[in-house]
């Protein structure tokens, strides 16, 4: 069984103008056990939105979330607090995300005290969660302000693992960091993940980074999932347009490398004013007649590989 | 050679942000008579003496060492009632501000925090209180409740605790779209301690600058009202009711006019000059600087 189960889940927002923003509009996933899955789009895409659901930051408007096999979304009391210990977060954003008036140590070990752990396990094991990110144990009794951005980053993964959860979300985890510290950081959680079994789900704006991490890949378009598939086969295959155009803006260091075919112009379109069709045609360079007017319908590619485009064929 | 000197000293006076010994000389001056009064006061603040009727300030002409700011019309010694109105203008103030503040804190909080429905109620009820003049609602009150300490912390309170719900509310409105607040929530921490260790460390700064100021609003809104009649009453000595009654004699003994003015004006300049140096130092961002 799937550890987390997304299934047809959407979250529109009302806005004053009585226009609705469709964020997240269908979207179905699951992740296993122990995986590593990437989501990957551009700013606007939803992403945020999706992440901010799985953690029941933001109501559902339809659909189901299911972790473990519970209904994220109707937890309440001990099931909840249940949830909320074994799934946490790393934000994008390591200065935001850490209390500038508490000391690290009581930002690491607030998750154990809200879970009711006994108070003379705590300096242990706030302890353990800094030494296993690499920060000294004096780093308990300073302000964050005392750190770098990389350091924050590790104080805010030391207390997202020190519950020992059995899924994090990491929200754009590297994006604010200096591009010396990227390398550090992502290692870092790699190790934490494979010492402590842990369900990884990534979002990033940019495929190169996720390439080496993640086992799985969905590619999102404004509010959507337009191709998923085998970390491996999405990269050296892919199939929808979109994603060939994100895998041909990334930068090679290799002048002989082949120019990937697929222009992408334009800007994404607004989530106020959703195209007719494909979500994607005003921008596909392969747009036919059919893509103005058909919404297309997520179908298998390959096995471990689906995509939603008029003009892939389902695999046989 | 003169650059550098001239940028190292533009760095000492800019990096430290000196300890206001002045300010903080005569607000201690002034709890401290409020404090320990009745001791230190040469004469009893009510005691009349016609004999020694509108001395003047020991300093000046015919002025008496034993009256060192002079006395009034009655003879009552004017340092012994600047000293008995420092308690009235210290207790009023710290009812006010901890009452307003407390309340416009809590609700400022709860309107910005939970947004939708209990934000509309407490920001009308905002709205209504800041259309309200203070001084009416004061005549108001006056006319309908027993005047003196209690009637006059009840009209500040009324007037201020907008100042402490509508900043609160706005800092709290940014403060929840931090991530530490959504990462709390991640964590499953409860809504009341998010209130008390995330968000309340974090405007006590805000807090702390309003309540400096509003010690200083205080003590000259006390002062008006009881230079109009409407709050503190004879025989309770206040500094507004000294200037009140000083005023008749204003041609011929400035000394009870100026003096209960001077001490209204340093307590309220004092205060602000703290509460400024407070909030630089309690930030523990600028006090790395």
């Amino acid at each position: 069984m799937a550890l987390l189960d997304i299934e047809d889940a959407t979250c529109h927002f009302d806005m004053p103008s009585r226009q609705v923003v469709k964020a997240v509009d269908g979207v179905s996933l699951s992740i296993d056990r122990g995986q590593t899955m990437a989501l990957v789009g551009e700013s606007g895409c939803g992403k945020s939105t999706l992440a901010r659901l799985i953690l029941r930051l933001e109501p559902l408007t339809g659909g189901a979330i299911r972790f473990d096999g519970e209904d994220v979304h109707h937890l309440q009391g001990h099931a909840l607090k249940r949830f909320r210990a074994q799934v946490q977060a790393v934000f994008q954003d390591p200065y935001s995300s850490l209390n500038p008036r508490l000391r690290v140590g009581a930002i690491v070990g607030e998750p154990l005290k809200a879970h009711g752990v006994p108070r003379r396990e705590l300096s242990a094991r706030i302890d353990a969660a800094l030494t296993m990110v690499g920060l000294p144990s004096q780093a308990a009794k300073l302000y964050p302000h005392e750190f770098s951005g990389g350091q924050r980053q590790r104080i805010a993964i030391a207390r997202a693992l020190i519950l020992r959860p059995a899924l994090i979300v990491l929200d754009e985890p590297i994006s604010a960091l200096d591009v010396s510290i990227r390398a550090q950081i992502l290692n870092l959680l790699q190790d934490i993940q494979s010492e402590l079994h842990l369900t990884y789900l990534v979002i990033a704006h940019d495929l190169a980074l996720v390439e080496h991490m993640s086992d799985v890949v969905a590619v999102m378009y404004l509010g959507q999932i337009v191709e998923w598939g085998n970390s491996e086969t999405l990269f050296s295959d892919p199939r929808h347009p979109y994603t060939q155009a994100l895998l041909a803006a990334v930068p090679r260091p290799d002048p002989t490398f082949p120019r990937a075919r697929g222009h992408v112009t334009g800007e994404i379109a607004s989530a106020l004013e959703m195209p007719s069709g494909c979500r994607f045609h005003p921008r596909c360079p392969d747009a036919i007649e059919t893509c103005r007017s058909i919404a297309p319908l997520e179908h298998m590619v390959a096995p471990i590989h689906k995509a939603a485009c008029h003009l892939v064929d389902s695999a046989s | 050679m003169t650059d550098i000197t001239r940028d190292a000293e533009i760095t000492t006076t800019e990096g430290q942000s000196g300890f206001p010994f002045i300010a903080a000389t005569v607000l201690t001056i002034v709890v401290v008579c409020a404090a320990f009064g009745p001791w230190l006061a040469p004469h009893a603040a009510d005691a009349i003496s016609l004999r020694d009727a509108m001395t003047p300030p020991a300093w000046e002409e015919g002025g008496e060492s034993g009256f060192l700011l002079g006395t009034d019309n009655l003879g009552r010694d004017i340092l012994s009632r600047i000293i008995a109105g420092a308690r009235v203008s210290v207790v009023i103030a710290a009812y006010a501000i901890l009452l307003s503040g407390g309340i416009g804190a809590a609700l400022g909080m709860i309107a910005g925090y939970f947004g939708g429905v209990p934000d509309s109620i407490i920001s009308r009820l905002i709205d209504v209180q800041m259309s309200v003049p203070s001084l009416p609602l004061a005549l108001l009150f006056a006319s309908v409740l027993p005047p003196g300490e209690g009637m006059v912390i009840l009209v500040i309170v009324m007037t201020y605790w907008t100042w402490y719900a509508r900043i609160v509310r706005g800092e709290v409105l940014s403060l929840r779209e931090r991530d530490f607040i959504a990462l709390a929530k991640v964590a499953g921490v409860s809504t009341p301690i998010i209130f008390i260790r995330h968000l309340t460390p974090n405007i006590l700064n805000t807090m702390l600058v309003l309540a400096t100021l509003q010690f200083g609003s205080v003590i000259v809104f006390e002062a008006g009202l009881s230079f109009l009649g409407l709050g503190i009453q004879p025989p309770q000595v206040s500094w507004g009711g000294m200037l009140s009654d000083g005023r008749n004699f204003i041609e011929v003994a400035w000394w009870l006019i100026t003096i209960p003015g001077i001490a209204i004006m340093a307590s309220c300049l004092a205060s602000n000059i703290l509460g400024d140096w407070l909030r630089d130092t309690f930030d523990p961002v600028r006090r790395q600087l």
